[in-house]
């Protein structure tokens, strides 16, 4: 059976939080209460904020 | 991925996560916590703080810290002095009866300045103790340490097996698709699903971190074997230097500091302890930069004579340990970075809690290979009104 979704349409979301978790993680480990820590907050906050949107938001 | 290859790694994923899930939950339960233990410590009134001095006050000498502390336990070693990372106005000394590793230690907390006992916390009981033991080791040592560290690599095994099982789960769903209106464990699946892979990243991370964590002794007792043995070959035989015939450990700090110039102490391990040898007293400095700050560098300075003897460079794999620690306390991006390392915490508890769900209300857990349209209306695509072919008509009985 030929998959509906492209590669992209499936991982697209997965793979661009995933390299946002990434840059945040490292981000913050070379950082300390400078830029680096805003960038960590935004890159972590977003996979956070992805997992409440579509978790908590009523069909 | 045919059918057959998925039921590997359907089975693959359902036995690696429910081997670990009850331990993982507890992790994550007793994880929440710690995140916080600086915080929580300041509202219980347990964290030890120097009172505000000018900085250039000067301090007494470290010798005389020392005196002090054992005064208050004639009867004990010291065997670690600490500095906090934030905090040079205060010693922290850790007695214990005899040099080598052991549970029962007493610190006491003085002030570098005044040399006054500031206090003597007990970091051995009360509620945030039994948090951190049973997240550390289950009051089971280095036993306990590496079972939770082959718990932690099942829980690896089965996020990637997870990631395997993404595709033909969510083949004809969009991303983000959690179907409330159908039966519940439906919504569990999609959230387990949802969540589970946008956490994917993060929960690797901490997951192996921790896990190298577990092994933080034994690659200490490594290093030792690997890189120390060699420098101390000389001063193989001998036994501890006795107190009584011991240099000044403030002389010998500044010795051991002006090796790096560009470097602040970390704490002090005296002879015989497990990070000493019997003939030194080793200064572990850490750079002044946010990323060496969380680096170590060893000097070993001869306990006799002052004299450094040697100042090795960390191997790879006490560097990756060192490293590894962060990205598993997330302690080095400020409160907002606590923050939502809770709720990526949180986030994993529903993984883990809608995973032991999904098994205990199982039905068929591998989506049909070739699923048949069960209107018209669904060949149009997911995007549709929900009408997914899953679960598959086997579920539907079962359920």
């Amino acid at each position: 059976m030929k998959p509906r979704h492209s590669f992209w349409h499936m991982w697209g979301w997965p793979i661009v939080l995933g390299v946002l978790t990434t840059l945040g993680l490292i981000s913050a480990l070379f950082s300390d209460g400078g830029v680096g820590d805003v960038l960590a907050w935004f890159a972590l906050g977003i996979p956070v904020a992805v997992c409440a949107w579509y978790g908590w938001r009523r069909a | 991925m045919n059918s057959r290859k998925i039921k590997t790694w359907a089975w693959v994923h359902k036995w690696s996560s429910l081997v670990c899930t009850v331990f993982m939950l507890l992790l994550c339960i007793t994880g929440l916590p710690l995140i916080f233990h600086h915080e929580i410590g300041h509202l219980l009134g347990t964290e030890v703080e120097a009172p505000k001095m000018p900085a250039d006050t000067p301090r007494v000498s470290l010798d005389r810290v020392l005196e002090t502390a054992r005064s208050k336990h004639p009867d004990r070693v010291v065997q670690f002095v600490s500095q906090p990372e934030d905090d040079d106005g205060l010693w922290l000394v850790t007695l214990t009866p005899t040099p080598e590793p052991t549970e029962d230690f007493k610190s006491v907390a003085i002030d570098a300045r005044t040399g006054v006992v500031l206090a003597q916390p007990k970091f051995d009981e009360g509620f945030m103790y039994v948090m951190f033991k049973l997240h550390v080791d289950l009051f089971a040592g280095l036993a306990g340490k590496l079972f939770l560290g082959f718990m932690g690599l099942l829980l690896l095994v089965a996020i990637v097996s997870g990631v395997v099982l993404y595709s033909p789960f969510m083949r004809k769903l969009d991303f983000g698709t959690v179907r409330r209106e159908k039966r519940p464990r439906l919504k569990w699946l999609d959230l387990h699903n949802l969540l589970g892979i946008v956490t994917l990243v993060w929960l690797f991370v901490v997951g192996s971190t921790g896990m190298i964590n577990t092994w933080a002794d034994l690659i200490i007792k490594y290093w030792q074997y690997d890189q120390l043995s060699t420098l101390l070959a000389p001063y193989k035989n001998e036994p501890i230097v006795p107190a009584a015939e011991r240099a000044s450990v403030q002389r010998s700090m500044e010795v051991a500091l002006k090796q790096a110039p560009d470097m602040k102490l970390s704490f002090i391990a005296f002879p015989g302890t497990s990070f000493s040898s019997p003939h030194h007293t080793t200064f572990f400095l850490r750079g002044n930069e946010p990323f060496t700050s969380k680096l170590l560098k060893p000097v070993l300075v001869d306990a006799k004579t002052a004299q450094v003897t040697a100042s090795p460079e960390m191997p790879w794999y006490l560097t990756g340990l060192l490293v590894s620690q962060p990205l598993h306390f997330g302690d080095y991006g400020g409160m907002p970075m606590q923050i939502i390392w809770a709720l990526l915490d949180i986030a994993t508890i529903i993984v883990l809690g809608s995973g032991l769900y999904l098994w205990l209300k199982r039905g068929k857990t591998v989506p049909a290979p070739s699923p048949v349209p069960a209107s018209p209306a669904s060949r149009s695509g997911p995007q549709h009104g929900g009408q997914q072919p899953e679960p598959a008509p086997a579920m539907k009985v079962q359920a």
